[in-house]
């Protein structure tokens, strides 16, 4: 049966590894009035649509996609949402 | 007697390309070859070197996308036959992408583009690459980039350090680890690397942009000179 399927990918950095761009920006949160913000990180959100055959096949290949191209594993880590369309 | 010919990897958005083909120029016996992304044979090539700028505009990751292009997949064989293969700058970023060189380039600490001249420790001369310098040695070479920061897991780094494989480190002047001597907060001061084979060169700096005192150093010749050597 075909699929289609809209994807939402979140990539955020691991945690431990320095996030210069949160940090940043949760320094400019302070100096503007808020406070008490922390653990500040800055990732990516990636959503397009896919069309499988399977249902499972659309999770695996995403999921593929992320190792091999959309995250770096080394020094990211991501989640995925697949969200099916009835046809 | 025959010139040794040396592909220069071109993508979209490669910058330091024409500065590498006049870099691999200078060295005699070298002969310097234009190799395009889209081509799928390496023509011969007896070493390759992937030169520094913004392939893809840097989306998603700087290198990430470079490295799927069609002429990859010959540098990768290339490389696992041996061949010595050089990344400088975003080249470097997209052999760590490909998986070539361990590691990845995350983002300068201090988030700026740095763009100046940095005084680098050659660490062991014991390359194929860096045979014309003395290991400690101490020279001057341009960085400029905005994701230099090396960073790995920290087995992996005991490992290259073990292995002798950080070829390149920040340092100051003198050769010391000064306050303000790493550019980018790269783990241990690391600037390049080799992959354990010995073939696969990565590193920040830029040989190519010091080719000549009158521009402020001519330290990077040695190691255009120790890469077309290897691949003689």
């Amino acid at each position: 049966m075909l699929v289609k399927a809209r994807v939402e990918v979140h990539i955020q950095l691991k945690p431990g590894m320095l996030d210069p761009q949160g940090e940043t920006l949760e320094h400019a949160l302070t100096a503007i009035g808020y406070e008490g913000v922390c653990s500040m990180r800055v990732g990516k959100w990636i959503t397009f649509e896919i069309e499988g055959d399977e249902s499972d096949a659309v999770e695996s290949q995403v999921e593929e996609m992320c190792d091999r191209l959309l995250a770096n594993p080394i020094i990211e880590r991501y989640e995925y949402h697949v969200m099916r369309e009835e046809r | 007697m025959t010139k040794v010919p040396i592909g220069i990897v071109r993508f979209p958005g490669t910058n330091c390309d024409q500065d590498v083909f006049d870099a691999v120029a200078t060295v005699e016996l070298a002969c310097p070859v234009w190799l395009w992304h889209k081509e799928t044979d390496l023509r011969g090539v007896k070493g390759v070197v992937l030169a520094g700028g913004f392939s893809y505009g840097d989306y998603l990751r700087a290198g990430a996308i470079a490295r799927f292009s069609p002429i990859m997949k010959e540098v990768v064989r290339f490389a696992s036959d041996g061949g010595p293969l050089l990344g400088i700058c975003n080249g470097f970023q997209i052999l760590t992408e490909a998986g070539l060189l361990p590691g990845a380039l995350m983002r300068n600490d201090r988030l700026t583009f740095i763009c100046r001249p940095q005084s680098v420790k050659v660490e062991t001369a014991d390359t194929l690459f860096t045979r014309q310098y003395e290991s400690g040695q101490v020279v001057s070479l341009p960085v400029a980039h905005a994701e230099g920061n090396f960073a790995a897991d920290p087995d992996v780094i005991d490992r290259l350090e073990d292995e002798r494989r950080v070829v390149f480190r920040y340092v100051d002047y003198r050769g010391d680890n000064g306050p303000d001597s790493n550019p980018n907060g790269s783990i241990n001061d690391i600037a390049g690397v080799i992959n354990e084979r010995g073939n696969v060169l990565g590193l920040m700096p830029h040989p190519d942009r010091a080719m000549d005192r009158v521009l402020g150093s001519a330290d990077g010749r040695g190691l255009f000179q120790g890469l077309v050597e290897a691949a003689a």
